[in-house]
C-alpha cells in the first residue's frame, strides 16, 4: 500500500504529517520525501545514509562528423533543445525532456547520448524505517524524473508513505499518482481551502481516495469543515495550533518522540486510512 | 524598471500575506502572482478581470482506433509510459513530445494543442495585476510563469511604472526558475526552522546561479529565536542584506480571513504595521533593488 501525503498549499505540514505516521505504525514502512525540490523530512527522521547516487537522463550528443545538418532532430523535438544554425546543430540540454526522438529521427545516425545530472537519491535506516530521497540539484528545472527514480525504490507489498511536493502541478501529480491513498494535509485559512479545493479536483482527476488532516485546526475559519462535508472527503486528524508544536517542528524534532502522547494518535491515523479505503472498495 | 520577485523555497512562510501588505504600500508598481500552480493572491486583492486569455500549452497525443492498425512502432518510441499496450494514450503520462507522432506509419494519432490555463489582466484597488490559473494537472506551469512576466513587463513600460512586485512559486524548480531569471532581486522569506534554514539555503544557491542578487526576510522569527540568530549568521556570512525579522502575528491569518491585507486591517498591531512599512522602504532603498550590487562578489553559500 501506498500513502502520498499531499496539500496543495506549501507550509501546511506535509513533512511533520508524513514523518510522524512513518515512525507510529507498527509495522516495516519505507518513506520516501519525493519533494525533491526541497526534501526536509531527513532533517526530522535523522536517518543513517548508506547510499547516494548521482541521477542522470538522456540529453543528445551530435557528432559532427556524421552529423549533415539536414535538421531533423531540431524538427522533431518540441521542447527547442536543438538548434539548426547553418549546418551545425546546437543542443540546449536544459530544455531536454529526455523522448529521445532525435536519436530516433536521425537518418544519419548522428545522434548520441550524453548526460544530465538531474540530482541525487540518497536512502538509509532509521528504527526500521527504510528513507529513500531525492534532492535535485540546483538549476535543474525538472522534477518528475527524479521523483520517479525516487518511487522506483518500492516494491510489491510494501507500506510506502510519500511525502510529496505542494501544489497540483506535474510535480504533485508524479508524486500522487498510482498512490493507494492521498492524505490531503491542510490549514482551515482561506490559502489553505483554495488551495485544497485545487489539490482535490487533481486528485479526483487520478480518482484515488483521499482524506484530509486539518493542521492549525483552530486558527482561520469554518469553512474548511463545509468544504469537506460538502465534498464528502473525511476528516481524518486535526492538530491545533499549539506553540510548543510549532518550536519542535522548528528545531527539527518528531512530533511522536518529543510529546508522547502524539503517537497513538498518529497510528490510529493509520488505521483510519486503512478503514476509509477498506470502505471504499466496498462500496466500489 | 526593475522587478522585486518573492519566494521561500519552503512553503508556506508567508510569501503571499507579505506580497500583498507590499503592494499596499507602494505605488507606481504592476503585481504579478507567479505561483500558477495554487494563486492565492488575488484572494487578499479581489482584482477586477480586463482581460482574460487562454493559455495554450503542449500538445498531447491522441491514438485514432478507427485509424491505428496496432503495429506498435509507437510502443518501440515510447519513453513515459504513456501509451498503454492496447495503443491508448494517459493524457497524464503524456509528456508531449510527439515522437509517436512522427513516426507512426499510419498517421493515426492526433496532437492538439491543449487550453492549459487560463491568464488575467486585471485591476486591483493597488494597481494594475497580472496572474493565472493553471489547470488541474498541467504541464507547462513555467512557460505560463515566463508569459504573465512579460505581460506585467509591457503594462509598466506602457503605462510608466517602475517596480513589477512578483509573488513567486515555492521550490526550485521550472516554475521558480521561470519567476526568478531577469528579475532584478529576490526577496527570500524565511521561518526559523530547520526546514527553512535548510530551504533558503537551496533557494538562495538557485537565485546566485542566475546572478539574481538576494534580500532575506526572517518571518515568525521569535517561534525559534535560536534558529532566528543561526540564519542570521548564515545570511550575513553569504553577504546577503537582512532587511528585517517579523515576529509571529495571528493579524495576517485574521486580516487573511477577511479577504484584506495586513497593511489594511484595522486591528493590526500598530508596531507590526510599522515594521512591516519600514521592511519595504529598506526593500525599495536596497543596494540590491537599486542595482548597486556587483554581480561577480556573490559567492555561493551551499552547493
Amino acid at each position: 500500500m501506498i500513502i502520498s501525503v499531499a496539500s496543495g498549499k506549501g507550509g501546511t505540514g506535509k513533512t511533520t504529517v508524513s514523518t510522524n505516521l512513518a515512525v507510529s505504525i507498527d509495522r516495516e514502512v519505507k518513506l520516501f520525501d519525493c519533494d525533491v525540490e526541497e526534501p526536509n523530512a531527513h532533517l526530522f527522521l535523522n536517518p543513517e545514509f548508506e547510499n547516494s547516487t548521482p541521477v542522470f537522463t538522456f540529453v543528445p550528443k551530435i557528432d559532427a562528423d556524421r552529423c549533415n545538418g539536414c535538421g531533423k532532430c531540431a524538427e522533431i523535438c518540441r521542447f527547442n533543445a536543438l538548434a539548426v544554425l547553418g549546418k551545425k546543430v546546437l543542443v540546449f540540454p536544459e530544455l531536454c525532456h529526455s523522448c529521445e526522438g532525435c536519436r530516433d529521427i536521425c537518418p544519419e545516425d548522428a545522434v548520441g547520448e550524453d548526460a544530465r545530472e538531474l540530482g541525487v537519491i540518497d536512502s538509509g535506516h532509521r528504527n526500521g524505517i527504510f528513507f529513500v530521497q531525492g534532492c535535485m540539484r540546483i538549476g535543474e528545472a525538472m522534477s518528475p524524473p527524479l521523483i520517479r527514480h525516487v518511487r522506483s525504490h518500492a516494491r510489491p507489498g510494501d507500506l510506502v508513505i510519500i511525502d510529496a511536493p505542494p501544489g497540483t502541478s506535474c510535480p504533485a501529480i508524479n508524486a500522487m499518482k498510482g498512490t493507494d491513498f492521498v492524505l490531503m494535509v491542510t490549514e482551515p485559512t482561506p490559502f489553505g481551502l483554495h488551495d485544497l479545493k485545487l489539490a482535490v479536483e487533481a486528485v479526483k482527476v487520478l480518482d484515488i481516495p483521499c482524506g484530509l488532516v486539518v493542521n492549525r485546526s483552530d486558527i482561520g475559519d469554518r469553512h474548511l469543515w463545509d468544504y469537506a462535508e460538502q465534498e464528502g472527503l473525511p476528516i481524518l486528524l486535526e492538530i491545533p495550533f499549539d506553540r510548543s508544536i510549532a518550536e519542535v517542528y522548528s528545531r527539527g524534532q518528531l512530533l511522536v518522540e518529543e510529546i508522547p502522547s502524539w503517537r497513538p494518535i498518529f497510528a490510529r491515523l493509520y488505521d483510519a486510512i486503512v478503514d476509509t479505503i477498506e470502505t471504499r472498495r466496498s462500496i466500489q | 524598471m526593475k522587478e522585486i520577485v518573492i519566494i521561500s523555497g519552503k512553503g508556506g512562510t508567508g510569501k503571499t500575506s507579505l506580497t500583498a501588505a507590499f503592494a499596499a504600500l507602494s505605488s507606481n508598481h504592476v503585481l504579478c502572482d507567479a505561483d500558477v500552480d495554487a494563486a492565492d493572491l488575488h484572494l487578499l486583492l479581489a482584482p477586477k478581470i480586463k482581460q482574460q486569455t487562454d493559455f495554450i500549452g503542449g500538445s498531447i497525443a491522441s491514438i485514432r482506433p478507427a485509424d491505428c492498425t496496432r503495429c506498435g512502432i509507437c510502443i518501440e518510441h515510447r519513453r513515459f509510459s504513456a501509451i498503454s499496450d492496447d495503443f491508448v494514450v494517459n493524457p497524464i503520462d503524456c509528456e508531449g513530445c510527439g515522437v509517436c507522432v512522427t513516426f507512426c506509419p499510419e498517421q493515426a494519432i492526433d496532437f492538439p494543442p491543449q487550453k492549459c490555463g487560463e491568464w488575467y489582466i486585471s485591476d486591483t484597488r493597488f494597481g494594475p495585476m497580472v496572474h493565472a490559473r493553471l489547470g488541474i494537472a498541467e504541464e507547462n506551469s513555467g512557460k505560463l510563469v515566463s508569459l504573465i512576466r512579460k505581460q506585467a513587463r509591457d503594462i509598466a513600460e506602457d503605462n510608466g511604472r517602475e517596480l513589477i512586485i512578483t509573488d513567486g512559486p515555492p521550490g526550485i524548480g521550472c516554475p521558480v526558475i521561470a519567476s526568478i531569471t531577469g528579475a532584478t532581486a529576490v526577496l527570500v522569506i524565511v521561518e526559523p526552522s530547520v526546514s527553512g534554514l535548510h530551504d533558503m539555503q537551496r533557494v538562495v544557491d538557485l537565485a546566485r546561479h542566475f546572478r539574481i542578487p538576494v534580500l532575506i526576510c526572517i518571518n515568525k522569527f521569535d517561534l525559534n529565536p535560536d534558529m532566528s540568530a543561526t540564519i542570521t549568521t548564515k545570511a550575513e556570512q553569504a553577504g546577503l542584506q537582512i532587511v528585517g525579522r517579523i515576529p509571529f502575528n495571528p493579524a495576517f491569518t485574521k486580516a487573511m480571513v477577511e479577504g484584506i491585507t495586513l497593511t489594511e486591517y484595522r486591528q493590526a498591531d500598530p508596531d507590526l504595521l510599522t515594521l512591516v512599512s519600514t521592511i519595504w522602504q529598506t526593500i525599495v532603498q536596497s543596494d540590491a533593488l537599486q542595482k548597486k550590487q556587483a554581480e561577480s562578489i556573490l559567492p555561493i553559500i551551499n552547493t
